[in-house]
């Protein structure tokens, strides 16, 4: 028993040793087992960083070689936006990956706070770009407009389609660029930390704090629909695709810039989020996704940990949509119903939870899949008493895609990649498979 | 004699119910006590309410020298005022390696930030590697913890225990599912770290109580019944009506 | 008392049949009074009508109608009268007994054309003589025609006619309607407070409106409050009234000069640009508006524009001439009156809306808690939770409207589509657990997203086979209408009987799960599975009959649901969110509890729409503010379940 004196080899405190060692350390004559712990480089520990960063980066060129900006005409301007939102979308996925796969908290709003990052950059696109057109229109009277004047013309123009020529006070900074984007993330934060604080706080957990999700996503739609929510109701805010001052720029260059633009931020995000996953920060996540009452024996303050995880995400998602809606041009409420979070689960799933590149692989893979059918150009299937057209019958298949996903395959396409490479995971003899905690019957089912 | 950890007159009801009732308990900052009692004596919730699982009725529950209530805290602070909670059933985390499972209890700053800037600085990975060769890991630190075997995760549970560098351990029927050696190994442990700290073993088996060889305190309907040595105990007419008078 | 009643009827009729036998012929009053109705002053008239009055004759009221109308002429030849209608040979004539006479050129009549002050009392006397018609159904139509357009002229008339009424019931309608208009047209002051005060707590609809116009109030302003005005009280500007509004009523009594409007100010300075300068001004430099005002001013001294009123001397006049809000109604004590006995109705008007609002809250809560206690079976007793529940409640209501295509009979297909919709969601719901949720009982994240899956299919291939539009599923005839207790307190039928299939289905689910075995295993089942699959109990027998029990009831609310709402394929979807709210907020696994929910999320949904009518949208995202901070208080709901059992 001469092992059991390390019991007390470090009493008390932390141990003050050398700085920390990542990324080097000496190998040689190691205790057994230490290969485990051997301080490896960040991308021998996330090999799918290289692959994902050189296939985007390759992507990214081949787009920018086909685009119509550098005068080769094979790819249109509206496929390079749709291809920008897709990587913007690939963003949300990410951030719901890491709320859901790792942390196992079944988002229902993450679109939410992706929409309302969309609302805000989109606030100062519409008011800047109203206030040109404002600027152009007084130009020819006598008497040099007033800003006041000016404001109130561009009030008139934003809000007379909702009968109304007052600014609201919520546009109090659409002049500021800075400022909106400052809101772009403290927006989404603010609303998630509260949220997080209170539904985290009172332990809700499980299908529960998923319901509780879909009810805020719900709300906030339904807010947002109110004609005196100040954001323009039901009509959105529109013309989001004009950048201010960027007039005589093309559309064609437009688009590609925003398409760099997006494939930048994914890559940062995903260079961020893999760096912070496979640290010990990635295995507290993990550890309260499959046994969050074990953590907090442990001593983590696992609220705290879900609380910056969500409010991180919806930050990140709040990012995306800045970036996502000045490509798509106009956002409207209907872009956060509740049905839009689901889908992104659903994305997540197919692509396989818990691993980073699985919710890339599924964000393109579904929402690139669904504009081939929705677009109509998917070939009917004429059964001779009916014909199958895919526009109407996709959502179906999706639909029924997912209860297969989800029966069948739980680790999504992401499995398809265990198989290649003969990765199992140990057998756990019925016992729950991750995030599933807080549910009565397995509770009453241990008992 | 200053306690480490002193529970007095603490009552806590569930539906009507009386899991505890007026229970009073007290253990010095290195001392190795045995829980016994039959079922729903209240052993479960008596750990439940020390690591804050459980917020009882009426009652103090004060901790360390300053004697601060632990009925304010939550489950993680307890946890980081350095008590620390064995399962019965072990509960590792079997989607991630032991070594990982290790770094996770091994002591140190727990907040979100923290957890981020962490790195495995050098003699926390000597820690790590000790502990995993005490318990006979080391050749599997590699492996999910989901592959090891029942009492391997046992193992691996005393070792993320002893990583956390707890003040008083509870310790929750540490024989059961096991093999002779390996009851001899962990009473070994369990003797050798009462030495610096206080330790809570709650146990059926009696045997095992015996080559604990500690201080017995017998919970009957939620309240102490009897304290004192295993044999002062067991010749209590009360202990032995309460257990032979339930078969 | 009854007895007392019949003989006081029979005594009226008496009197009103003896009552032609005193009074003189239209021909002979005619005849006696030709001159002054030929050319008829108010002076002299009066004789004339209180003899027609007194009369009798049927054509006494033709005869008026003519005479104030212009349609009475007489004959040049012997000065008789006859009513004129319009003829090709000039008028048709109809004498005094109301037979037809022939027809005659137009210059042998002379028509009869009596000023405008003669043809009011004309009027009113003809108010009177419908009033007395013998057809009570003129009688109420004069009423009627009386009340819809109150007139100072209606009270004499109407005051004599509430004697001679015989029906009990037009007379108590004669004498409310004859203080109505005493209250507003009475001279006497005392006389029409007396009016107000009668009618005590009375809370209809015709007082409030009749009092209303006596408390209307009009700004006017001035040092002095205007010579025997009814102040009602004087405003304060910034505080009662803005500023800018109250120096508008100066304006409009031509106390102060108007103010400058920055676009008349920016008119005027466009109009004097001298060398790209007004006023001194730069034209470049007037973007902001005190270099404007400098420029005005400038303009102002050298005699080129009017002068604006400024700032101080805007104060001034405010402060010089007080704004009052004067009573249209000159007398003080009336308004006094009315103005207390609208308040007493305000109360009495509030206390019953607060009844209605809890009838609206209660008809609400009971469409919540149709739409919930599916849920609160599949998941408050089984724990799993299913999102394709909206689809299951859509089903339902399908099912009404393809019962309804095929059964036209209303009644006949909702009492086939109530057990038909059971049926189907029932099937859906087992073909549902044992392919889909059998696998996920131990992973309910996944159960809530695999069902999400059969939403999403479910309600596309609702809308591919019904398409996009709102489908009818009607409600048969006796379910029509509404119960009114009185002009505020009311609610429609098709509520009630949505209440009503509450208390059912809560009484089903109790007896289902209190008095039958399949509730005994069901309970067995989900405290310990084990135990009960140990004591014979098939537990997946149990699943299955629960989840299909769960989603029939489901289908019967959608038929339900359907009678009200638009019948589309996101009816069910609409209803969700809000359906497991109420199993959340009322605690899960506690039939009480899911009622507790629905009636609660019902009142607050109804009592914020009341609060701010304008919006039920705000209403619906208050609600689940509510709900999230409500959670934070109750993580387990209304009632809920302690202890170990309720699990962590």
């Amino acid at each position: 028993m001469t092992a059991l004196s390390s019991v007390d080899k470090y009493p008390g405190g932390e141990p003050s040793g050398p700085p920390p060692v990542r990324g080097s350390g000496g190998e040689g004559a190691e205790p057994p087992g230490s290969a485990a712990l051997a301080p490896r480089s960040f991308l021998a520990r996330n090999p799918s960083v290289f692959w994902f960063l050189a296939i985007l980066i390759g992507f990214t060129a081949l787009v920018t070689v086909l685009s119509p900006a550098l005068g080769a005409e094979v790819i249109s301007t509206s496929f390079i936006k749709t291809l920008g939102k897709t990587l913007c979308l690939c963003l949300v996925a990410l951030a719901m990956d890491v709320v859901w796969g790792y942390t196992g908290i079944l988002s229902l709003g993450h679109m939410a706070f992706f929409a309302l990052g969309g609302y805000m950059i989109g606030q100062w696109l519409m008011y800047a770009r109203t206030e040109e057109i404002v600027l152009t229109s007084l130009a020819g009277t006598p008497i040099p407009p007033t800003a006041a004047e000016v404001a109130q013309g561009v009030a008139t123009q934003i809000f007379g389609v909702v009968g109304s020529s007052e600014m609201p006070a919520i546009w109090s900074f659409a002049h500021s660029l800075p400022a909106q984007l400052a809101l772009v993330v403290l927006v989404p934060g603010l609303l998630a930390f509260l949220f997080g604080w209170l539904a985290f706080r009172s332990r809700v957990t499980g299908v529960y704090l998923s319901i509780l999700t879909q009810a805020m996503t719900l709300a906030l739609s339904l807010y947002l629909f109110q004609n005196d929510s100040g954001l323009r109701g039901n009509n959105g805010l529109s013309g989001l695709q004009n950048l201010p001052g960027a007039a005589q720029i093309g559309q064609d260059r437009l688009s590609l810039w925003f398409f760099w633009a997006s494939a930048a931020a994914l890559a940062l995000t995903y260079l961020l989020l893999a760096w912070a996953l496979s640290g010990k920060f990635g295995s507290v996540l993990r550890a309260i996704r499959d046994d969050e009452a074990r953590v907090r024996f442990l001593g983590y303050p696992v609220e705290a940990y879900k609380i910056f995880v969500f409010t991180g995400t919806a930050v990140l998602c709040g990012l995306a949509g800045a970036l996502y809606y000045p490509q798509a041009g106009i956002i409207n409420p209907a872009e956060l119903a509740p049905i839009a979070s689901i889908y992104l689960a659903v994305w997540v799933a197919i692509g396989g939870r818990g691993r980073l590149y699985g919710a890339v692989l599924g964000a393109v893979f579904v929402s690139l899949l669904s504009s081939w059918f929705t677009g109509g150009r998917a070939p009917s299937i004429p059964l001779g008493f009916y014909t199958v057209n895919w526009v109407d019958w996709w959502q179906v298949l999706l639909g029924l895609a997912f209860v297969l996903v989800t029966l069948f395959a739980p680790k999504g396409l992401g499995g398809l990649v265990d198989m290649a490479q003969k990765i199992r995971t140990p057998d756990r003899k019925g016992a729950p498979l991750g995030p599933d905690d807080g549910a009565l019957q397995e509770r009453e089912a241990q008992e | 004699m200053s306690a480490l950890l002193e529970v007095s007159g603490v009552s806590v009801t569930f539906d009507g119910f009386r899991a505890i009732n007026n229970l009073s308990f007290t253990i010095g900052p290195a001392e190795m006590r045995a829980v016994i009692g039959p079922n729903g004596a209240g052993k479960t919730t008596f750990m439940d309410i020390v690591t804050g699982k459980t917020k009882p009725d009426t009652g103090k529950v004060l901790w360390g020298e300053k004697s601060v209530s632990l009925l304010s805290l939550s489950e993680a602070q307890i946890a980081r005022a350095g008590i620390g909670r064995k399962f019965q059933r072990p509960t590792v985390f079997e989607d991630q390696s032991v070594a990982e499972n290790l770094v996770l209890a091994l002591k140190s700053p727990r907040g979100p930030l923290a957890a981020l800037r962490f790195a495995l600085s050098g003699p926390g990975r000597d820690r790590v590697l000790d502990l995993a060769r005490e318990v006979g890991l080391s050749d599997h630190l590699a492996r999910k913890a989901g592959e090891l075997s029942h009492g391997q995760k046992q193992w691996l549970e005393i070792a993320m225990l002893l990583a956390q560098e707890p003040r008083l351990l509870l310790v929750d029927e540490p024989a059961a599912g096991m093999t002779g050696v390996e009851r001899e190994h962990t009473t070994a442990m369990l003797v050798e770290m009462a030495r610096t700290r206080a330790v809570v073993v709650v146990e059926h088996d009696m045997d095992f109580v015996r080559r604990l060889n500690c201080k017995v305190t017998v919970l009957h309907e939620g309240s102490v019944l009897a304290e004192g040595s295993l044999d002062h105990v067991t010749s209590d007419p009360t202990v032995i009506d309460v257990y032979l008078g339930r078969g | 008392m009854r007895l007392t009643l019949l003989s006081l009827c029979a005594a009226l009729c008496l009197c009103l049949a003896l009552a032609p036998a005193r009074a003189e012929s239209l021909a002979q009053i005619a005849a006696a009074h030709a001159a002054a109705i030929e050319k008829p002053s108010r002076t002299t008239i009066g004789p004339v009508i209180d003899a027609l009055a007194a009369s009798g004759d049927p054509m006494a009221a033709p005869f008026l109608q003519a005479w104030g109308s212009k349609g009475l002429g007489r004959r040049k030849s012997d000065g008789a009268f006859f009513l004129l209608a319009p003829d090709p040979a000039g008028y048709a004539l109809t004498d005094l007994t109301g037979a037809p006479a022939g027809t005659s050129a137009t210059s042998e009549i002379t028509e009869l054309k009596p000023n405008a002050g003669v043809r009011g009392l004309i009027a009113s006397a003809l108010v009177a003589f419908t009033l007395s018609d013998p057809d009570p159904a003129r009688r109420a139509a004069a009423l009627e025609s009386i009340a819809a357009d109150p007139k100072a002229e209606s009270l004499d008339p109407l005051r004599a006619a509430v004697e001679t009424e015989p029906d009990p019931v037009l007379k108590a309608r004669k004498l409310r309607l004859e203080r109505l208009l005493t209250l507003r047209f009475d001279p006497d002051s005392a006389a029409r407070v007396a009016a107000i005060e009668g009618f005590g707590a009375d809370a209809g609809l015709d007082l409030r409106a009749a009092l209303s116009p006596l408390v209307a109030t009009k700004r006017a302003a001035g040092p002095i409050p205007p010579e025997g005005a009814n102040v009602a009280r004087t405003l304060t500007p910034g505080g009662d009234i803005s500023e800018a509004e109250a120096y508008a009523v100066l304006v409009d009594a031509g106390l102060a000069p108007a103010r400058l409007r920055p676009e008349d100010q920016k008119t005027a300075l466009a109009a004097h640009i001298a060398e790209g300068k007004v006023g001194g001004v730069p034209v470049a430099d007037l973007s902001s508006q005190a270099a404007r005002d400098r420029a005005y001013t400038a303009l102002e001294q050298a005699g080129t524009v009017p002068t604006a009123a400024t700032d101080d001397e805007v104060t001034a006049a405010l402060a010089a001439n007080p704004v009052y809000e004067i009573y249209a109604e000159p007398d003080p004590a009336v308004t006094a009156a009315a103005t207390r006995a609208l308040h007493e109705i305000g109360l009495k008007v509030g206390a019953m809306q607060a009844v209605d609002l809890g009838l609206d809250a209660l008809s609400l809560a009971s469409i919540y808690f149709l739409a919930a206690i599916g849920l609160a079976i599949t998941f408050g007793v089984m724990g799993v939770i299913n999102m394709a529940h909206g689809e299951f409640i859509t089903m339902g209501a399908y099912t009404g409207y393809v019962v309804q295509l095929w059964v036209p009979d209303l009644t006949l297909s909702i009492l086939i589509a109530l057990p038909l919709a059971f049926a189907l969601t029932f099937g859906a719901g087992v073909a549902i657990e044992r392919l889909v949720i059998r696998h996920l009982y131990k992973r309910p994240l996944e159960t809530l997203l695999a069902t999400f899956g059969i939403s999403i299919a479910l309600q596309q291939i609702f809308k591919n086979i019904f398409g996009t539009q709102a489908r009818p599923l009607t409600a048969p005839a006796w379910l029509d209408g509404a119960w009114v207790v009185n002009d505020v307190i009311g609610i429609s039928y098709i509520r009630i009987a949505i209440f009503v299939l509450a208390l059912l289905f809560l009484g089903f689910f109790l007896w289902l799960m209190k008095r039958t075995r399949l509730g005994l295993e069901v309970r067995a089942v989900t405290q310990n599975p084990a135990m009960a699959a140990s004591m014979g109990i098939n537990p997946d027998r149990i699943n299955m009959l629960t989840f299909g029990i769960g989603s029939g009831i489901a289908g019967i609310a959608g038929v339900a649901i359907g009678l009200f709402a638009k019948v589309t394929s996101e009816l069910g979807s609409d209803y969700i969110v809000q359906s497991f709210m109420t199993v959340v907020v009322g605690g899960v696994g506690n039939i009480w509890g899911t009622l507790a929910g629905a009636t609660m999320i019902g009142t607050l949904q109804k009592l914020i729409e009341f609060l701010n009518p304008s919006n039920t949208l705000a209403a619906q995202t208050y609600m689940i503010l509510f709900i999230i901070l409500f959670i934070q208080v109750r993580p387990r709901g209304i009632i809920a379940l302690k202890g170990r059992a309720a699990g962590d």
